[in-house]
């Protein structure tokens, strides 16, 4: 067996955990920077120039802090939870792909860590699993606040991850593949619209699933305006109400690098990944999904938190309706298509 | 390559879970650890702790959970229905839609009973 495209991915994927953990770290900044502005307020300045230092001041501050164990919590479950959570964030990245294929030291390098068949299947196993850190953590707390933000935090999760789940279906359609990879291919093409030369993007022909998409996953990643699992003013913290130190911060790390997990795979699924203008390549990917993190930090600034049932009645009654509706339309939009309608 | 990309997930996890306790670990050696009974409580705003903590909770929350069990189920029959869409063709498309129509009856019926009803 040949092992060296297997040592190849791996080391690719090692340097990506580090990155997505980088940009985590930063991204806490960015959102407290870009909410202050908003506020119109100045944000965290005084680390280091612009602030910059913040993230690593508050690392140290986290790690440093006592890790209290109530005294009528589960022990064992409440203490590996956060960590559950944490290291499923990040997987869902793995089948991002970042590139074409380069040629380092007249060797051939792919510029994804894995292309597996079932890609896009895999990244939302992935980001539902990281629910049993939420519902295991908030259980094993003792604390009713903390199980009822559990309990609302995995009725939300599972309630958007199947408009998640089926937006993308008439993707699947249009590209017979569920490999990310394959589905970035059929973006690269052109499309030609009444003489107008457009990029083959999903967003120009899944109009309904992207914006579907983009609602379930805020939902998903339970941030404003669908924070609900960690309303303040209902349930203290919800979930981590009682975690400290830095098993609280796994459940934040946990949070922040599941948006950019998503904004990445939104970017590659909807808006054509690497593809764009002049030259294609890993910044336009960037671009796109830094895109998507100020649009999150957009969202908290400005919408208030949906009340409990407007948010389950959204996603059965509207979202999930929608999204059926989607593929039936694209389905046979696409028998016409293939000339067999 | 398939199978072993599946190994370097596994890998990967696997590395993960070791840089997480490590961070734990060298945590260890700088926090402090001073537990006090006060400290060890549930906390409650403030107000002394008087309930049971695993508290009665309402069974909406399984009906949720249950709904969501049939149309995964559906989402995930879909997948390859989509995947081999051009095969299939209309006999396909009809067949599908007769699967998501039942389920969609079962939604509707769901829905008049006032099982997605929150108040």
């Amino acid at each position: 067996m040949d092992w060296e495209p297997l040592i190849v991915s791996y080391l690719f994927g090692f340097v990506l955990l580090n990155v997505l953990l980088l940009a985590m770290a930063y991204m806490t900044w960015l959102e407290r920077r870009l909410v202050a502005f908003f506020q119109d307020r100045i944000g965290p300045n005084r680390t280091g120039p612009f602030g910059l230092l913040q993230p690593i001041a508050d690392a140290v501050k986290l790690i440093s802090k006592e890790d209290i164990v109530p005294a009528n919590a589960d022990r064992l479950v409440f203490l590996v939870a956060p960590l559950l959570s944490f290291v499923l964030a990040p997987l869902g990245a793995l089948v991002v792909p970042f590139g074409d294929a380069v040629t380092v030291f007249g060797r051939q390098v792919n510029l994804y860590v894995i292309d597996i068949n079932v890609a896009a299947l895999y990244f939302l196993a992935v980001g539902s699993m990281g629910v049993y850190g939420i519902i295991l953590g908030g259980y094993a707390s003792g604390n009713r606040y903390s199980l009822l933000g559990a309990l609302r935090s995995t009725a939300q999760v599972i309630s958007y991850e199947l408009v998640l789940g089926l937006s993308l279906v008439g993707i699947f359609i249009l590209t017979g593949s569920l490999s990310l990879v394959d589905i970035l291919r059929v973006q690269q093409r052109t499309l030609v619209l009444g003489g107008l030369e457009l990029p083959n993007w999903f967003l120009l022909s899944q109009p309904l699933a992207f914006v579907l998409f983009l609602i379930a996953a805020v939902a998903e990643t339970n941030r404003a305006p669908f924070d609900l699992p960690e309303a303040e003013t209902e349930l203290i913290a919800g979930y981590f109400t009682e975690y400290s130190g830095f098993r609280f911060s796994f459940y934040f790390l946990a949070e922040y690098i599941n948006m950019i997990v998503v904004s990445l795979i939104a970017a590659t699924l909807f808006l054509g990944g690497i593809d764009g203008p002049f030259v294609d390549g890993v910044w336009w990917l960037a671009v796109k999904a830094f895109i998507f993190l100020f649009f999150y930090v957009w969202l908290r600034a400005t919408l208030p938190r949906f009340r409990y049932d407007q948010l389950m009645g959204l996603a059965w009654k509207v979202l999930l309706p929608l999204a059926l509706i989607n593929i039936g339309v694209t389905g046979l939009v696409r028998l016409w298509g293939i000339g067999a309608l | 390559m398939s199978l072993a990309s599946y190994a370097v997930i596994g890998l990967l996890l696997i590395t993960a879970v070791i840089m997480g306790s490590a961070l734990l670990f060298i945590g260890h050696f700088v926090r402090p650890r001073r537990p006090t009974p006060a400290k060890l409580q549930p906390y409650e705003s403030g107000v002394p702790d008087v309930n049971p903590p695993r508290a009665r909770f309402t069974p909406r929350f399984y009906l949720v959970a249950l709904l969501f069990v049939i149309f995964d189920v559906e989402a995930i029959f879909l997948y390859p229905w989509a995947v081999a869409f051009d095969a299939l063709a209309l006999y396909g498309y009809v067949q599908a839609a007769l699967f998501v129509g039942l389920l969609l009856v079962g939604l509707l019926y769901e829905w008049k009973k006032g099982a997605l009803e929150w108040v």
